[in-house]
C-alpha cells in the first residue's frame, strides 16, 4: 500500500524506505522553531538537558513576535532571554524588531522552508509551511528544546484526510472562506491527530498566500499538520524566496486516507466563524445583524500581502464607521513596507484604520487591541475562544480580509458584495 | 505508579486559553501559572483543588495553542492525572514530555462526576471510580513514555542518556 505526502516526508526523515499510521518513529529535523512565548520555557529546558550547543547554527529560528515591541517589563526579560541565548548560541536567524515579523508569515518569506522540508516548532500554527508541501507541525517547549539539541524528534505517523479541492472561487471567495467552509464541516476536532492532504485542480485557483492560510487553520481542525501538492506557484514563490535545494513528495496514487471529501469551491460563500469555536461557521448570508466594535486585521493567518490589497480595494476611498476602531498588523517588514510603497497604508489610514509594526499583538490578546466586556470584533486571525482577544465576555468572529474591510465601513458584519452594491 | 484524587468535570473542547490564559504568558514559573489556572472557565479551580485531584473532561481537551503552560499549569496546581475521551495532539506531546499522566478513556469518562474519588494505575491502566464502585480500563502507556514519564518527562530522560556519552548527538 501507498503512502500519504506526509508518510513520505516522515520515511524519508527517518531514513525508512516506508511508515505507516501509528507507526513511532524518530526523525531528523531541518528546522526548529520558537518565539518570545515558549523559546524562554526551551531554553530552560534545554538547559536542564545538560546541552551546550545547539544541533545546527542554520536550523534554528528564533521569532521574538508575540508581545514585541516589548509590551511590558516581563515581555522585555523573556525577549532578553532568548536574544541572549541566540547569541551565545550564534543561532543565525534570530530576529529582532526591526527585521522580524510574525514567525509563520516570516519564515516562508526569508527561505527557511521549502518543500520536502520537516520542520517542529513551538508554536501550534506551525502548521502554516504544509503550503509549501513541506511536514510542519506545532510541538510544545519540551520538544523544541529537544530539537534544538539533538535535531531529531519523535513522531507518531499519521493518517490522513483527503481534501480534492474543485472549481474556482468565486468574488471575494479567498483561503480563509474556503478552510473556515471545511472546519465548519469537520469540526475542530475532525482531523484530531490526523494529516490534511489538500490536493485537486481548484488549488492551483488558490494563490499562495491562501494556501498559508489554509494550512494555517489545519490545527483549527485539531490537525497534525495540513499539506498541499506542490504545484508551479510553490515552485515560482519557492525559487523567488530560498536558494536552499528542496524534494517534491507527491501522494500515491494507492495511499489510504480516513476519508475523502471532495469539494467545489464555486460553491462556497465567504464564511464566518462565530463565538467561540473556529467551527460554529455561518455563511455571510446567513450572519444577520451584528454589531461590531473593532476590526482587526492581520496574523499569521491574513496578514500578508494580499490579505492587505483586499483590505485596502475596499476601504479606499470610504470612511471606516464613526465608532468602529480598525487596527491592521502587517505580517513582516517587507510586508508593511511593500504596502507601504503600493500606496495600502496610506489608503488604509485615510479610511480611518491604524497600522500598527509587525507583531501578534491582538491575535492572542496579548497588547495593541484588547477587548473590553462585551465587545465584539470581527478579526481576520485563526481562534475566536473565550477571552482570546480580552475580557472573557467578549466575542470575536472569525472572517476574511475582505468581509473585515466591508464591515468595518458599515459597522456591523457585511458581505463585500453588499457594500459594493449599494455604491 | 498510581494516582488518587477528587474530580473536576468538564465538558468538550477545553481549549489553552482558558486552562491558562495568554495574559499570563508574561512568565513561565510554574507557581504563577498555577496561580490562574482554569480560570477562565472554573474560576473556583484555584481555590478548591486539593494535591492529588484529578481531571476529567470529554473530547479535544487541551485544543487550540502549543503553550505548554498549559500542562504545567495543570500539573503545578497539584492535578496527578488528566483523563479525557480524546486529548488534542499537542497537549498530548506536551503532557507527556513534562510528565503530567494524561489517559484517553470514553467510558471512565461517561461513568465518572464532578467529586467523585477516582483512582488510577498508569502500569495497567485500569481507572477506578471508587464513589460509584465501577472500574475501567483504558490503554497504558507504550513503554518509551512510560520511560518518560518514570523519569518525569523528557528533559530528564534526555539527560539521563545524556550522561553515557557527554553530549547530545
Ligand atoms: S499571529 Fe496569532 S496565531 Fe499567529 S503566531 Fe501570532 S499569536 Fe499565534
Amino acid at each position: 500500500m501507498g503512502m500519504t505526502m506526509t508518510q513520505k516526508i516522515l520515511a524519508a526523515h527517518a531514513g525508512l524506505d516506508r511508515v505507516e499510521a501509528g507507526q513511532l518513529i524518530e526523525a531528523n529535523l531541518d528546522l526548529v522553531l520558537g518565539n518570545d512565548i515558549t523559546s524562554p520555557v526551551a531554553i530552560r529546558e534545554f538547559e536542564k538537558m545538560g546541552a551546550n550547543k545547539v544541533f545546527h547554527r542554520s536550523k534554528v529560528a528564533l521569532v521574538p513576535d508575540h508581545f514585541t515591541p516589548n509590551k511590558d517589563i516581563k515581555a522585555a526579560e523573556q525577549c532578553k532571554c532568548v536574544r541572549e541565548f541566540a547569541k551565545k548560541m550564534e543561532v543565525e536567524n534570530y530576529f529582532e524588531v526591526g527585521e522580524m515579523g510574525i514567525e509563520h508569515c516570516l519564515l516562508p518569506e526569508k527561505g527557511l522552508v521549502v518543500p520536502g522540508d520537516l520542520v517542529i516548532g513551538a508554536d501550534s500554527h506551525t502548521c502554516t509551511y504544509g503550503a509549501l508541501g513541506a511536514f510542519s507541525t506545532g510541538v510544545g517547549s519540551t520538544d523544541m528544546a529537544a530539537g534544538m539539541a539533538t535535531g531529531k524528534c519523535w513522531f507518531k505517523v499519521p493518517s490522513a484526510i483527503k481534501f480534492v479541492l474543485k472549481g474556482k472561487p468565486q468574488g471575494w471567495v479567498s483561503g480563509k472562506d474556503i478552510i473556515l467552509h471545511i472546519i465548519g464541516m469537520i469540526g475542530v476536532d475532525g482531523a484530531l491527530y490526523k494529516s490534511m492532504e489538500f490536493v485537486g485542480d481548484g488549488i492551483q485557483h488558490i494563490s499562495m498566500d491562501g494556501r498559508f492560510t489554509m494550512a494555517n487553520m489545519a490545527i483549527e481542525a485539531g490537525a497534525k499538520n495540513g499539506i498541499f501538492i506542490v504545484d508551479e506557484k510553490t515552485i515560482e514563490y519557492v525559487l523567488n524566496h530560498s536558494s536552499k535545494s528542496w524534494t517534491v513528495y507527491e501522494p500515491d496514487a494507492d495511499a489510504e486516507y480516513d476519508e475523502v471529501y471532495e469539494i467545489d469551491l464555486s460553491k462556497i460563500r465567504p464564511t464566518v466563524a462565530f463565538p467561540h469555536l473556529p467551527d460554529n461557521t455561518r455563511t455571510i448570508d446567513e450572519v444577520g445583524d451584528v454589531e461590531i466594535d473593532q476590526v482587526v486585521i492581520g496574523s499569521c493567518t491574513n496578514g500578508r500581502m494580499e490579505d492587505l490589497r483586499v483590505a485596502a480595494k475596499i476601504l479606499k476611498g470610504r470612511k471606516v464607521k464613526k465608532g468602529v476602531r480598525v487596527i491592521v498588523f502587517p505580517g513582516t517588514q517587507k510586508i508593511y513596507l511593500d504596502a507601504l510603497k503600493e500606496g495600502i497604508i496610506e489608503q488604509l489610514i485615510e479610511a480611518g484604520a491604524v497600522v500598527s509594526t509587525p507583531t501578534c499583538g491582538p491575535c492572542l490578546g496579548g497588547h495593541m487591541g484588547i477587548l473590553a466586556k462585551g465587545e465584539r470584533a470581527v478579526a481576520t486571525t485563526n481562534r475566536n475562544f473565550v477571552g482570546r482577544m480580552g475580557h472573557t465576555e467578549s466575542e470575536v468572529y472569525l472572517a476574511s480580509p475582505a468581509v473585515a474591510a466591508a464591515s468595518a465601513v458599515t459597522g456591523k458584519i457585511t458581505d463585500p458584495d453588499t457594500l459594493l452594491k449599494a455604491d | 505508579m498510581k494516582a488518587k484524587g477528587r474530580v473536576f468535570r468538564y465538558n468538550n473542547n477545553v481549549d489553552t486559553d482558558v486552562i491558562i490564559p495568554a495574559r499570563y504568558l508574561n512568565t513561565s514559573d510554574p507557581k504563577e501559572l498555577a496561580a490562574h489556572c482554569m480560570e477562565d472557565i472554573d474560576p473556583d479551580f484555584v481555590k478548591n483543588v486539593k494535591p492529588g485531584d484529578i481531571i476529567v473532561a470529554d473530547r479535544n481537551f487541551g485544543c487550540g495553542s502549543s503553550r505548554e503552560h498549559a500542562p504545567i499549569a495543570i500539573k503545578a496546581s497539584g492535578v496527578s492525572c488528566v483523563i479525557a475521551s480524546t486529548f488534542a495532539r499537542i497537549f498530548y506531546r506536551n503532557a507527556i514530555n513534562i510528565g503530567l499522566p494524561i489517559l484517553e478513556c470514553e467510558q471512565a469518562v461517561k461513568g465518572i462526576e464532578a467529586g467523585d474519588e477516582v483512582e488510577v494505575d498508569f502500569d495497567t491502566g485500569i481507572i477506578r471510580n471508587l464513589t460509584k464502585g465501577t472500574t475501567f480500563k483504558a490503554r497504558p502507556f507504550p513503554e518509551f513514555m512510560k520511560k518518560i514519564m518514570a523519569a518525569d518527562g523528557l528533559v530528564n530522560y534526555i539527560r539521563t542518556k545524556n550522561a553515557g556519552d557527554g553530549s547530545p548527538s
